[in-house]
């Protein structure tokens, strides 16, 4: 019975500048080869400078259904927010 | 969950995808959504892995290096589609082998164009230009579908289809510009892929179960007939350019629709085809399943590589 290849998550900078983004996944035997398959299927027309792969399994995810507790708390802390705070109208540049 | 609870949530649910909001994995979904995904989206990616034996057929036989490597990198897409396509099936919670394991038995389909032969150069230049053309136009929509994984897929596959096209309609150009022998070929091969690719926009509105549904959770956003007329529309100008002949009788513009009139399509060969009858079915599965049997060595080899190189890094003292 043969071992299956893990999960990969590909993260991918499109160039210098801006962040690794999340591209998609893919199977590979190990970290090296994750990388050499995620440069085949993920940047054949340089859509990146650089990559990183971590195995889907050490990656842990919040669960929507906690999106209320989790996130709800920042929806009415509009102080946080500039538009918050009244000011003149004369006042420029602020 | 009592049936009330569940009837809540499923209504929550259509309500979000009725306001354009995104499906993503951990969300929780209606077991029908699940399915009906899992089988189109596999489906799907069957279609793209199984497309790449009919054009690989040719690719030692390309006429020129030009055509070789457009055509090595076309087939190398196609694999790249059905891995992006893959990869978001199994966001649904359904393994990899799972989804070979319905392929390779029979259970899961993939689109009946890709059981016709690939029999002259020309069927490269048809396929590309009608067969990626039927294609772009299925997939244009669903770069805007529900469930975000396939939404995202399909946002990257469709920009790599323009120039599957156009290197398509290019080689059919250069053989209609080429020799009466040449121009034959081309004609010859319109002939046998037109109505294969006019099918591959799958089944009149009337005998298509699921358009409702699929309307609703954006899987579809036109129906079969609608893009099939679409297809025909389009296409017809081309093959004027090309100088060659649509093989349909029945074909005439008509002022008044603002569309062309067609003809009748021989449903009872579809079916054949995607009970499996068709002219390569068995021969495309043959290839799939003997790949991926012959493969098997491969992959335990790197399993094993993987396994040691590992050990290596955690006991680098028993290395030997
Ligand atoms: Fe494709
Ligand atoms: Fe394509």
């Amino acid at each position: 019975m043969e071992k299956k290849w893990p999960l990969w998550e590909i993260f991918v900078r499109s160039k210098n500048g801006l962040e690794h983004r999340h591209f998609g996944s893919l199977h590979a035997a190990d970290a090296d080869m994750a990388l050499e398959n995620a440069r085949d299927v993920y940047t054949r027309r340089s859509e990146g400078v650089s990559i990183w792969v971590v195995e889907s399994k050490n990656i842990t995810a919040s669960n929507p259904e906690n999106n209320g507790e989790l996130f709800e708390p920042a929806q009415d802390k509009v102080y946080r927010h500039p538009t918050f705070y009244t000011l003149p109208d004369e006042i420029k540049h602020m | 969950m009592s049936d009330a609870q569940l009837k809540n949530l499923e209504e929550i649910f259509e309500q979000r995808i009725a306001n354009d909001e995104k499906i993503e994995p951990k969300d929780w979904m209606p077991e029908k959504y699940r399915k009906t995904h899992i089988r189109q989206i596999s489906q799907h990616a069957h279609s793209e892995i199984v497309g790449m034996l009919p054009e690989g057929n040719w690719i030692t036989r390309a006429p020129s290096l030009r055509r070789k490597v457009a055509l090595l990198a076309k087939v190398q897409d196609e694999a790249g589609h059905g891995l992006y396509l893959y990869s978001a099936c199994e966001t649904l919670g359904i393994s990899r082998d799972e989804l070979y394991e319905q392929l390779h038995s029979g259970k899961a389909k993939y689109s009946s164009i890709f059981n016709y032969p690939t029999v002259t150069w020309a069927d490269m230049g048809a396929i590309g230009w009608l067969v990626d053309g039927a294609a772009i136009i299925n997939q244009v929509p669903l770069c805007n579908t529900s469930y975000g994984p396939y939404a995202r897929a399909m946002i990257r596959v469709c920009k790599e289809e323009s120039f599957h096209q156009r290197q398509g309609f290019e080689i059919m150009m250069t053989l209609c510009n080429g020799t009466e022998a040449q121009k034959q070929m081309a004609q010859d091969a319109l002939n046998r892929w037109w109505w294969p690719s006019l099918m591959m926009l799958g089944p009149v509105d009337a005998e298509s179960v699921h358009t409702e549904q699929s309307m609703k959770w954006k899987l579809k956003r036109k129906t079969n007939d609608e893009l099939r007329q679409q297809f025909i529309d389009q296409t017809v100008p081309q093959a004027d350019i090309l100088g060659l002949t649509v093989p349909d009788p029945d074909l005439k513009w008509n002022e008044e629709t603002g569309h062309y009139d067609f003809g009748e399509i021989n449903w009872d060969e579809f079916w054949q085809v995607v009970k499996g009858h068709g002219p390569c079915n068995k021969e495309r599965m043959n290839a799939r399943v003997g790949a991926w049997e012959k493969g098997t060595w491969v992959r335990d080899a790197a399993m094993a590589y993987a396994e040691k190189q590992q050990n290596k890094k955690e006991n680098p003292a028993k290395a030997v």
